[in-house]
Formats: C-alpha cells, sequence, structure tokens
C-alpha cells in the first residue's frame, strides 16, 4: 500500500460545555467522536451528513483551526498537531481550505489580487516581482479575468467570490484541499460552474480534495469515495458506485431515499425519519442513531457496533447489516 | 464600424474610473453631505485664517500699547483692542494656532497610543490585554477635568517654564483621552478576530505582522478616521478649559482659552464684549465644524455605529 497523503486516525474532538460564573465544566458536546479517514493521492473523499453531525469539525481539526482532543492527524506521515507553530506555518500551504461563505471568507478591505497573492509573499515561495504574474495566471484558471485583480470582494458576485477563494488556495500548489460546502451558499447553476471547477483542477493540478456537503447529488459527481457521518462519527465508507449502489447503513439508506429524482412518478421505497438529530452534548447510548432507525432491535440501545468491513473496502457501523 | 468605435470610446472611461480605491468612493460619499462638506470648510477657513492671517497683520509684535487700551472695534483695530492696546484680532489668530496645534497634535498623539495598545490588547488578549485594559479603566474611573485641574496645578507648582506648557498640555490631553480609544480599538479588534477571513489567513499561514496590519488594520482605520476627528474638538475644548482656568497655556502666549479669561471680571465682560467674544466664537464655530464633519465622516466610514 502506498503512503497516505492524509490519514486521520481515531480523532475526537469534545467542545466542554460549562455553567456558572466560574465556568465549571458539566459535560462534553462530541462533535467529533472516533474518526478514521484515509485519503490517498489524487482521490477525493467526500464526506456527507446533515446538519450538525460534525463534518465541518473534522476538516477545522484537521487543518488545526481548533485544536483535537484526542486521536492523530498525519499529512504525508507527518503528525500535524505535534509539530510547534512555526513548523506548522510552513506546512500551511501544503493544506488548504474553501470555506462555504465566500461572503466573509475574504477581507472587505483587501484587493483580490493582494488577497489571493498575500501567502505567496508570506512564505517567500517567489520573489515579488512574479506574484502579479502568477495571481494572474491563478484568476485565469479559476475563470476570472485579468482586470478582477485590483478590485474589491464587495464588486463580486457569490460565484465569482467562491472563484476567487479557490484561487487563493490553488496559487499556493497545495497536495490536499479541504473544501467545506464549498457551492451550499451558491444558486444552483453557479454550483454546476463550481463543481465543474473543483474536477478540471483537479485533473489538471492532481489535486486530492476532501469534499464536505450535505448535498449527496453533488457528492456523486465528483468523489471517488465518500464517508457517512452521523452525530459525530463515521457510519458508513464506500468506494461511491458501491454506496450508490448497496447502501447497508439504515442511516445511507434513508439519505439516499431522499435524493430527488428527475422523474416525479417514478415509485419508491422511501425511509423517512422521524425526529431531530439528537445532542451531541448527550448521545444515545449503543448505536447513535437507534432513536431513529426504523430497523432498530433490542441490541441496537446496548451496544455501540464496531466499524467493519463488510467486504471491498466497504466499512459500515451496524449490528443489522 | 463607426457604431463600434463609439461603444469602445464609451466604455473606456467606465473601466478606468472602475479602478477606484475604497477611500475614493467615501469621498464621494462624503460631497454628497452638505452639512459635512461645509463644517470642513470652517475647519479649514479657521486653519488658513489662524495660520496665514498673522502675515498680514501689522501688529504681530503685540508691543504694548498704552494710548490704545481698550478700544472698541474701528477701522484700524477691526475686533477692537485689549487691556494692554494690543490688536484683538492679531491675537485671536496667534490664539488659534496655539489651540488647533494642541488640539491636533494631542489627538495625534492619544491615537496613536489608543490605536497601539488596543490592538495589542486585543489581537494578543492575555496578560497585555489585562494589563493595559486595568490601566485604562483606573483612568477611566478618575473623572477627566479635576485630573487635568491637578495635572495643570502641579505644573505651576513646579514653575515650568511656559514655553514648555504648551507641550506637557498636549501629553495630558492625551493621557486623558487614550482609554477610551483603546477600549473601541480593542473592542473591534475582538469581533474582527473571530471573523472567517482571519481564519483563512491562519490557513494560509499568513505571518502574525501582516494579520496585523494587512487585514485587521485596514478594518479599523475608518474607526479611527471618524474618533479621530471628533477628538479634535475635545482637545481643544479641554485646553480652553484649562487654559482659562490658568492652568493650561500661560499669558503671554495666547490661546483662546485665556484669552476668554477677559470675561473673568464683571466690567471687562459687560462694558467690553469684543475682548471674550472673538476667541469665545472661534472656540464654538471650530469645535462645532470639526463635530459636524465628524459626523458626516461617521455617516461614510462606519454607517453601523450610527445612532
Amino acid at each position: 500500500m502506498s503512503e497516505a497523503l492524509l490519514e486521520v486516525n481515531h480523532l475526537k474532538k469534545y467542545f466542554p460545555v460549562t455553567q456558572g460564573l466560574l465556568g465549571r465544566t458539566v459535560g462534553h458536546v462530541k462533535a467529533v467522536d472516533d474518526i478514521s479517514i484515509r485519503l490517498e493521492p489524487g482521490e477525493t473523499f467526500g464526506l456527507v451528513g446533515e446538519s450538525g453531525s460534525g463534518k465541518s469539525t473534522v476538516g477545522r481539526t484537521i487543518l488545526r483551526l481548533t485544536e483535537k482532543t484526542d486521536g492523530e492527524v498525519k499529512f504525508k506521515g507527518v503528525d500535524i498537531h505535534s509539530l510547534s507553530p512555526s513548523e506548522m506555518r510552513l506546512l500551511r500551504p501544503r493544506m488548504q481550505l474553501i470555506f462555504q461563505d465566500p461572503y466573509s471568507a475574504l477581507n472587505p478591505r483587501v484587493r483580490v489580487g493582494d488577497a489571493i497573492g498575500e501567502a505567496l509573499l508570506d512564505h517567500g515561495l517567489c520573489p515579488k516581482s512574479e506574484v502579479r504574474g502568477l495571481v494572474l495566471e491563478a484568476l485565469e484558471a479559476c475563470g476570472l479575468s485579468s482586470y478582477h485583480i485590483d478590485r474589491f470582494p464587495h464588486e463580486f458576485s457569490g460565484g465569482q467570490r467562491q472563484r476567487i477563494g479557490i484561487a487563493r488556495a490553488l496559487i499556493l500548489n497545495p497536495d490536499l484541499i479541504i473544501a467545506d460546502e464549498p457551492v451550499s451558499a451558491l444558486d444552483v447553476s453557479i454550483q454546476a460552474q463550481i463543481i465543474n471547477l473543483f474536477s478540471r483542477l483537479q485533473q489538471s493540478k492532481g489535486l486530492t480534495y476532501l469534499f464536505i456537503s450535505h448535498d449527496l447529488s453533488v457528492v456523486e459527481h465528483l468523489c471517488t469515495r465518500i464517508g457517512v457521518m452521523y452525530l459525530g462519527s463515521m457510519v458508513e465508507t464506500a468506494a461511491r458506485d458501491e454506496l450508490f449502489r448497496q447502501p447497508l447503513h439504515p442511516y445511507t439508506k434513508a439519505l439516499l431515499s431522499a435524493v430527488p429524482v428527475p422523474i416525479p412518478k417514478l415509485k419508491r421505497e422511501r425511509i423517512v425519519l422521524k425526529g431531530d438529530i439528537p445532542s451531541p452534548a448527550n448521545p444515545p447510548s449503543g448505536c447513535k442513531f437507534h432513536t431513529r432507525c426504523p430497523f432498530a432491535v433490542d441490541v441496537c440501545a446496548a451496544e455501540i457496533p464496531v466499524f467493519r468491513d463488510a467486504g471491498g473496502g466497504h466499512f459500515v457501523a451496524c449490528h443489522l447489516a | 464600424m463607426a457604431a463600434d468605435s463609439k461603444l469602445t470610446k464609451l466604455q473606456r472611461p467606465q473601466a478606468k474610473l472602475q479602478k477606484s480605491s475604497l477611500f475614493r468612493q467615501s469621498l464621494r460619499k462624503l460631497m454628497h453631505n452638505k452639512l459635512a462638506v461645509s463644517g470642513f470648510g470652517v475647519v479649514v477657513f479657521m486653519f488658513v485664517l489662524c495660520f496665514i492671517g498673522p502675515f498680514f497683520s501689522p501688529y504681530t509684535d503685540n508691543k504694548i500699547n498704552m494710548a490704545m487700551m481698550n478700544k472698541a472695534p474701528n477701522l484700524t483695530h477691526w475686533l477692537g483692542t485689549d487691556a494692554l492696546g494690543r490688536d484683538i484680532l492679531t491675537r485671536v489668530m496667534q490664539a488659534g494656532r496655539i489651540s488647533l496645534t494642541v488640539g491636533l497634535a494631542s489627538m495625534v498623539l492619544s491615537v496613536l497610543l489608543g490605536a497601539l495598545l488596543g490592538a495589542i490588547a486585543g489581537y494578543y488578549r492575555g496578560l497585555a490585554d489585562q494589563i493595559i485594559m486595568r490601566v485604562a479603566d483606573l483612568l477611566m474611573t478618575i473623572p477627566g477635568l479635576p485630573l487635568l485641574f491637578i495635572f495643570g496645578a502641579l505644573l505651576s507648582e513646579w514653575k515650568i517654564p511656559t514655553d514648555y506648557r504648551m507641550y506637557i498640555v498636549m501629553l495630558m490631553l492625551s493621557i486623558v483621552n487614550w482609554p477610551g480609544l483603546a477600549r473601541m480599538v480593542r473592542g473591534q479588534m475582538l469581533s474582527l478576530r473571530e471573523r472567517e477571513f482571519m481564519q483563512a489567513a491562519v490557513v494560509l499561514g499568513l505571518r502574525d505582522r501582516r494579520k496585523l496590519f494587512g487585514h485587521l488594520l485596514p478594518n479599523i482605520v475608518p474607526l479611527l478616521i471618524v474618533m479621530a476627528t471628533l477628538n479634535i474638538g475635545g482637545a481643544i475644548l479641554s485646553e480652553s478649559v484649562l487654559s482659562f482656568f490658568g492652568l493650561g497655556v500661560m499669558p503671554p502666549t495666547p490661546t483662546w482659552g485665556n484669552m476668554i479669561d477677559a470675561a473673568n471680571n464683571m466690567i471687562d465682560f459687560q462694558d467690553h464684549p469684543w475682548l471674550w467674544i472673538p476667541p469665545g466664537l472661534s472656540i464654538f464655530a471650530t469645535v462645532i465644524a470639526i463635530n459636524i464633519f465628524g459626523d458626516g465622516l461617521r455617516d461614510v466610514l462606519d454607517p453601523k455605529q450610527k445612532r
């Protein structure tokens, strides 16, 4: 097996819940609870799950925007959570993040060209005289024009801003790009453009993506492997076609049955989940999904299911599958 | 073909306009606010009057002229003369130099001090924040005017040469003024550093220096400009108050404040109004013009602050 680009082992991120004047810790929100991901170079891993399942926190903890509680994150074999701040800074250009909201991810008082080029300058990745040329190149690679370089973010639409965000990440020639719901703030026609941009860039630059999304059709279009998260834990991981053809976990089945299809008269078996996602501060016992699972039996409430290989790299955490 | 060339001609200048800076955009908005523009006009007029006016006056030597004591406004002395026969108009202009300089200089000093300390406190937090903000709190719990009075009285007690007093007054005013500014800047810093574009700066691995000066400070500059402008008016007022009580800049150096001191006795107040009305009006006009201009600036640069 070749060396993985990114290896996340048993990553945990708990946020303390404090109460009272002295800030006594009364519990923990288990936003990420034992997640393992392995990313080979050049692949696109899709992380899906409903709101509050901890997808974004996984992305942010991998990038060390928040410190982990437990587990390890290895990037090219280096445990990045053990690096000193200055070592971490040197590693930053290798892994980049695309933000969900393109409006707040750009500083309103920094010109687009400066925003894209400043990291190059700060890391001394190229001489000052060449920055502008590289910025223009990145702008064009992301479908923007050269005359955009001296404008301010407020002069752009949402889709254009997302392109600026992508150009800003791309100019550093990263190995890994974590895209945190990069299209969910855009309208559908723009979504398609941005997704196509993602796949075109991957082909030309050999990028590896960790693509976080709640939109299954987007993930199906872009990803080679997909992981499904529920309440901070991974419930199923499989290659894309395998997952869509034969989902094993009831939660995945429910998600897939909710994807709209273009033929309204087609009879489908819908699995409708009742209620909301439970609080991650007080997750259900046993299998976290048993409170909403239509197939739950006694063992589900008592025992935590093991995340095991169901054959051919298709992992699932369910007693019944 | 002809239509084509017309089109390009029409588009060209627009493309040039597009590359406008945020500063120019704000300036254009400010020009629409007539009140603010006239406020700015008055301020500029006062500056020109005070700094250039005296060159055209024949009375700049301030010679004592017993024959011309307490004369009412006339053709040779447009605003009359004071108890020592000195020309009031010339003295008002010379006093304006001092008052405006003190206002400006103490503003610059307190903005520098306040912005720097506030930025450090808000950006690094922790111990630095605690120390700076507790000192600021301490200074803010002491009422400003009595504090200035004590300072002023100390200066008189220590017999500080009158030439230096002007500079010490500037320093005093900025010491009283910086805590408010530091608080504002710190608050802004605290809210800005949580914004998503600052997380983006972390992911890009930018240096602290660039985060602070390239990203945070440009977002604070509009607030600083507004605060600084409004601060000048306050500083001029405080200096006048001090000088009026004889604790600021000392005569014979004229300032608007110590000129109004003439209104201290009933005879001058009632019978010689030309002694105190001109400097009084100067303070009034300058401060109100600065405040109106500052309000206009705030509407343009910092719309959220509007109440």
